[in-house]
């Protein structure tokens, strides 16, 4: 953990980054103070602004206050993004683990993975959407599948190769069971290359999940998103592009942000497994 | 080296037969009874029940399964409900505009891809490098909707060089001026895809600069030039062509979001549309074409490694 803070500092622009995670994160837990107006709150008499004393990023449509909805949005960016990486990582390294470890569940899980995954990310959520219907845990859902098998894929390959490691061989040899060998020696080695692609995940499934929302299949638009805050004002932008500058630019902020902590994490972390992370990406 | 290629050729059927299963199964995993929820909820049951014994949803499921997919072999993936004509001619119509895009979008990622990778290996940690590490980093955490709003803003709207949407077949009219209405779809499409070429072509000629045979060539006089093209980006190709894969499935995705942006009437607007209209035959037929695509993208890819690098067919 040191080494890993004592490289951000040394990289200013990731440090950058991690800080700019962690404001949104304030935002998203203060919101309620953080926010100067109701993020829901009609005003008809102060429709489509540009930024002004009271309102810092303008008004909407509704004369709804855009500073207020960006912090707010934040909440559900937050929430997207680490539903998405809890369900597809935790799901994955079990997954990827057993298939690694035991080769006939391994033969029939990756031939379903290799199916999976000839299917483009979007268009698999988007049928999923289509069956589940839309809905913030169903949109978690439907994206976090493509991570899932992502993440399963990386956990099996690895997994394979630390089984046949002498400690691996070592513990076998004097009794363990596989529960205790998958969860005392196995485990425990995984866990760097894994916090490396959940950072990668939340970037990406944030940039998936911003399509679906924008398409109109994902997140209900009653609550406030930087997504649907774009795509309900793109008809006015030529009048107050305040709808549309300002919430996307904090999409690209955080995303950005996750990938350049993601890029220092990988380079302390996982040297080893560079490629690994810098091919598949969307 | 032909049975090689065969070999691979028939480890695709498995995939396929599942990926029919696959996209076979979302019809029928929907909760309750597909036939009603394709009618909707002012359905009468007697509606219902004319439309499940139309589409053969009363008889047993594998039987449902076979018919579909002996005509999918025979080129037939049944009936929209929506246009009320064959799948299969519904996507004919739509393709064009997509495949324009697709192809003009992967000649710019390409174009400005791997050149920009090469210089950035090759001036490593120079402030050249630095900069289209940097940019490259920006464009691939830009959502593609995004991007293409602001490029419509300012492209179209305030300095009113090119339009904004809609696009006039140029097959039909024969008027290739109608091309401009994709430079911004394809620019929008082009920006994030070029980032990750970018950063694959750079990392991969890194690798092959540190090793042995490139110190050797450089040591028996070869010149720079000399060196990079014959050893260095032949090297790094096998990596760049595999890039090409995943810029297919980048694509796709990608053009369903562009389609919806400029209004676009194409494959990936059609993809959304279904979706929304509860159209199943359709989704299944368009997801099942792009599946199939993207196996053969792939298959074709692992001939080229084939020819590339001969140790890839030994082992």
């Amino acid at each position: 953990m040191r080494s890993f803070v004592q490289a951000l500092i040394r990289r200013k622009i990731a440090l950058a980054g991690a800080l700019v995670l962690l404001v949104i994160l304030a935002l998203a837990l203060f919101a309620p103070l953080i926010a100067p107006h109701d993020p829901m709150g009609l005003d008809p008499t102060v429709r489509l602004q540009g930024p002004t004393a009271r309102h810092w990023f303008g008004t909407d449509h509704f004369g709804r206050d855009i500073f207020s909805r960006v912090v707010y949005g934040a909440r559900l960016t937050m929430v997207c993004g680490l539903g998405v990486v809890l369900y597809s990582v935790c799901l994955g390294i079990l997954i990827g683990m057993l298939s690694g470890y035991f080769r006939h569940v391994g033969f029939v899980a990756m031939r379903l993975i290799d199916v999976v995954m000839s299917f483009p990310p979007l268009l698999l959520a988007l049928a999923l959407l289509a069956i589940l219907g839309a809905g913030l845990s169903n949109v978690i859902l439907a994206v976090g599948v493509t991570y899932l098998t992502r993440t399963a894929r990386i956990i099996f390959g690895l997994t394979l190769k630390i089984k046949e490691e002498a400690f691996v061989e070592a513990t076998r040899s004097i009794g363990s069971s596989s529960l205790r060998i998958l969860a005392r020696h196995i485990l425990p080695n995984l866990l760097s290359p894994v916090i490396v692609q959940a950072t990668f995940t939340s970037a990406f499934s944030l940039l998936n999940m911003a399509a679906l929302d924008f398409l109109g299949v994902g997140v209900p638009p009653q609550i406030p998103s930087w997504r649907n805050m774009i795509s309900e004002g793109r008809v006015y932008i030529t009048r107050a592009p305040g709808v549309l500058l300002f919430p996307g630019f904090f999409i690209v902020l955080t995303v950005l942000s996750f990938n350049l902590v993601g890029d220092v994490l990988r380079d302390k972390l996982d040297p080893r497994f560079r490629d690994q992370f810098s091919g598949v990406r969307r | 080296m032909l049975k090689y290629m065969l070999k691979r050729l028939l480890s695709m059927i498995p995939t396929f037969l599942l990926a029919s299963i696959l996209v076979f199964s979302f019809m029928h995993l929907m909760p309750g009874d597909p036939a009603g929820v394709m009618l909707g909820d002012s359905a009468t049951p007697e509606q219902v029940q004319v439309l499940r014994e139309a589409m053969g949803f009363d008889r047993p499921l594998y039987v449902q399964f076979l018919r579909w997919f002996g005509g999918m072999l025979q080129g037939d993936l049944g009936n929209s409900i929506f246009f009320h004509k064959p799948v299969l001619r519904v996507i004919r119509d739509r393709a064009e505009v997509s495949l324009f895009i697709a192809c003009l979008s992967m000649a710019l990622i390409v174009l400005i891809g791997i050149p920009i990778g090469m210089v950035s290996a090759i001036r490593y940690n120079s402030v050249a490098d630095q900069t289209f590490s940097a940019a490259s980093m920006l464009a691939a955490s830009m959502p593609t909707f995004w991007l293409g709003l602001n490029l419509m803003l300012i492209f179209s709207v305030v300095l009113g060089w090119l339009p904004s949407s809609g696009f006039p077949s140029v097959v039909e009219s024969g008027n290739l001026a109608n091309l401009k209405y994709l430079v911004l779809p394809c620019v929008t499409l082009a920006a994030p895809n070029s980032a990750l070429i970018i950063r694959l072509t750079r990392a991969s000629m890194l690798d092959v600069l540190r090793e042995g045979y490139v110190t050797t060539a450089r040591a028996k006089g070869l010149s720079e030039l000399g060196v990079t093209l014959k050893h260095v980006f032949r090297n790094s190709l096998i990596t760049v062509i595999s890039v090409v894969g995943f810029t297919f499935v980048g694509l796709a995705s990608g053009t369903v979001v562009t389609e919806t942006v400029f209004s676009l009437p194409g494959i990936g607007r059609l993809v959304v549309e279904s979706v929304l209209r509860r159209d199943y035959p359709m989704i299944q037929g368009v997801i099942l074409i792009v599946a199939v695509a993207y196996m053969l993208i792939n298959l074709l890819i692992d001939y080229g490694y084939t020819f590339l690098d001969p140790r890839i067919r030994i082992t």
